[in-house]
């Protein structure tokens, strides 16, 4: 999983002048030796432990408990459904913003990446802690609202889906906006000028042009987006209530309160396994669309 | 090297007149009346203003940071002049969008639409015009596709394809549309010198065919004498002689164009006698240069004690033996001989003068005539030298 993201969301240089052509095969391995060593102790290590004990005491049993009770496959489905819709929301509301990157002056889209990383910088926590101040019962939408006269009574705002969704899309916009940046960024200004000279408005040129060579960037985002949506665990156990709970939150309570760790570990390997397909179908889009695979 | 053996004679007037009338010839006259552009303190182009001719083949030609390709991006329309008036065929464009100028062009790394085939990037300008069917649109990129020599590549993408054929569809592709005007920003200087070449030949047979306008934009001397019908030279922004490659080669106007175009050698001196019937210069005390003053007629008369340089090229001198070359030679002393096939280019610095040093074209036949450090003289053809005054920018 890990490499497939960094080889997506790498930029073009990279992939075009592979490191192997500059070092030998014995200083290749040696600069690649702490990362891997890294990966076996923890990441693979845990992971194989996670998935030895979904299968503890040499059953199914607690796979087959997952998909007996309807409850965890809504949980597993509605993650899913949110992680789509942050992906989808993210796209919508980072795409201008990266493209107003691209394109203005040096100085005037360093303050715009500012607002865009600084947020980043900042604890998840934090920044989920401040849609609970602004979304809670006497939080200061509401206050607005009822002061506005829009409504009477304070709505409920905090611990539904929509919050959960909405401060997600805010906490992982960064993830969407910076890899369709770089395609932008990538993209020589003379193709948007051949289009115009080619008899296209701007809009037409956009279209035909900067969004079909902007897609390598949509792509490496979404699936950024939509694979940290789907196992986000901070933002949805704060903003989210039990209505709204998703599979990171149900993993997390099997795990901290019923202290059901076969049973959790089952469940993690169910959403790793999901993870895992949703980044080969992505990859699978990615190499149908030939064109595309000529871009850089 | 000349222009005169390398260039590609263009249809005079008359016989581009009698085509019009039988087939259709998609150029138009382009004409830039005092074009200027600032970019804050800085002008990148001041005051251009060229008439140019249905069907003419036209080359700004400038070193690099001279407002070329400026220009050209004015014409295009991506930048608005600060001042000035653009019209194509008579119809001022100045203030129209880029899409609505109908403008063909090639780019210097092409823009090829790397994410559609070579088919649909034929077919781009004509889509976008939404004015042709479909089976209309594509027999025009089959058509367009065997004017330049590359059809069955339909299929495939950019990439799939080599400098040079990339360079093509890309003249296709700015052609499709039929542009009353085309225009070209260095197209060639991606590709090698023998690729380089054989292009040349190939876009100016098909702006003959089409009798297309063309605007090319080039910093290879070369390149423009051999293809333009007429040639812009540009600098810092001005341009500064607009002619003929031949008028540019044997009547340069600046120092500036005489240093550019071609092998030139420039001698310091002072006025001696400058008059209608001959320019006397003197290079040190005891050498003066003598030449008949027709070869300076579009300059003024100097003061004796004016400060003058001489442009002479290499091949309007010769070499003789010391004592040989008659009363008006100059001695000079052989530094080196570099050898170019057809030609010799000796280095021969003057015997009084060591700082100056002269470049000396031979025919190379046989033998090498003279060695290193041989005595010479160095004879000039009186009419070939070009003389101008020396400013303060060639005094430093």
């Amino acid at each position: 999983m890990t490499r497939s993201l960094a080889s997506l969301s790498s930029s073009p240089s990279f992939r075009r002048s592979s490191s192997a052509r500059f070092y030998s095969p014995n200083a290749s391995l040696a600069l690649v030796t702490p990362l891997i060593a890294a990966l076996l102790a923890g990441f693979l290590y845990p992971v194989a432990r996670l998935i030895a004990l979904s299968f503890s005491g040499g059953t199914l049993s607690h796979y087959r408990r997952i998909f007996a009770e309807p409850l965890h496959l809504d949980v597993l489905f509605s993650t899913i459904e949110v992680a789509f819709v942050v992906t989808v929301a993210s796209l919508l509301l980072g795409f201008p913003v990266a493209y107003l990157m691209a394109r203005l002056s040096r100085g005037l889209a360093m303050a715009v990446a500012a607002c865009v990383f600084i947020p980043l910088w900042t604890s998840v926590l934090v920044r989920s802690y401040a849609w609970v101040v602004l979304l809670q019962r006497n939080g200061i939408i509401n206050k607005l609202l009822i002061d506005t006269g829009v409504t009477e009574w304070p709505l409920k705002l905090i611990y539904t889906e929509g919050a959960v969704i909405l401060a997600m899309t805010h906490v992982l916009m960064p993830f969407m906006i910076l890899p369709i940046y770089s395609a932008l960024r990538a993209l020589p200004p003379d193709y948007v000028r051949a289009a115009r000279n080619l008899g296209a408005g701007p809009i037409r040129a956009f279209v035909a042009v900067t969004l079909p060579l902007s897609l390598p960037g949509v792509f490496a985002g979404s699936i950024m987006c939509f694979v940290l949506a789907l196992g986000f665990y901070i933002t949805p156990a704060l903003v989210g209530g039990p209505g709204s709970m998703l599979m990171a939150t149900l993993i997390g309570q099997q795990t901290t309160v019923l202290l059901d760790w076969p049973f959790a570990a089952a469940l993690s390997t169910v959403l790793l396994a999901v993870t895992l397909l949703f980044v080969l179908l992505f990859r699978r889009m990615l190499s149908l669309s030939k064109g595309l695979n000529s871009v850089y | 090297m000349r222009p005169e053996t390398g260039r590609i004679q263009g249809k005079d007037a008359e016989e581009r007149q009698q085509l019009k009338g039988n087939a259709k010839l998609i150029g138009q006259s382009l004409s830039l009346g005092g074009l200027q552009k600032r970019y804050g303190e800085a002008i990148a182009v001041r005051e251009l203003s060229l008439e140019i001719a249905a069907g003419e083949f036209v080359s700004l030609l400038g070193p690099s940071g001279s407002g070329k390709t400026t220009a050209l991006t004015m014409i295009a329309g991506f930048e608005a002049p600060s001042t000035g008036r653009i019209a194509i065929g008579g119809r001022d464009v100045t203030l129209l969008a880029p899409n609505h100028r109908n403008i063909g062009m090639v780019f210097q790394k092409y823009a090829l639409f790397p994410h559609l085939t070579i088919h649909q990037n034929i077919a781009f300008p004509l889509r976008m015009r939404g004015r042709m069917q479909k089976t209309a649109i594509s027999r025009r990129v089959d058509e367009m596709l065997e004017l330049v020599q590359l059809s069955g590549y339909a299929e495939r993408y950019p990439n799939q394809l080599s400098g040079g054929q990339q360079q093509r569809v890309a003249v296709a592709r700015a052609l499709a549309f039929e542009p009353p005007v085309l225009l070209m920003d260095e197209p060639l200087g991606a590709l090698d010198k023998k690729l380089r070449e054989a292009m040349q030949f190939e876009i100016k047979r098909l702006q003959e065919r089409l009798g297309a306008t063309v605007v090319y934009v080039t910093h290879d001397q070369d390149e423009a004498l051999t293809m333009s019908d007429r040639v812009a030279i540009m600098s810092d922004g001005r341009l500064v002689q607009f002619g003929t490659p031949t008028e540019l080669y044997r009547q340069p106007n600046t120092e500036f164009v005489a240093d550019f175009i071609g092998r030139m050698n420039f001698l310091h001196g002072d006025c001696l006698d400058c008059t209608a019937e001959q320019t006397v210069v003197r290079l040190s005390e005891s050498t003066v240069l003598k030449l008949r003053s027709h070869a300076n007629e579009r300059t003024r008369k100097y003061d004796a004690g004016t400060a003058l340089r001489v442009a002479i090229r290499p091949e309007r001198m010769r070499l003789a033996k010391r004592g040989d070359g008659g009363a008006d030679a100059l001695p000079g002393v052989v530094d080196a001989a570099v050898f170019f096939g057809s030609t010799y280019i000796f280095l021969v610095r003057l015997a009084d003068r060591p700082a100056a040093s002269l470049q000396v074209e031979v025919p190379a036949d046989g033998v090498i005539p003279y060695q290193r450090d041989d005595a010479v003289d160095i004879v000039l053809d009186g009419a070939a030298g070009h003389v101008f005054p020396v400013t303060e920018r060639c005094a430093a």
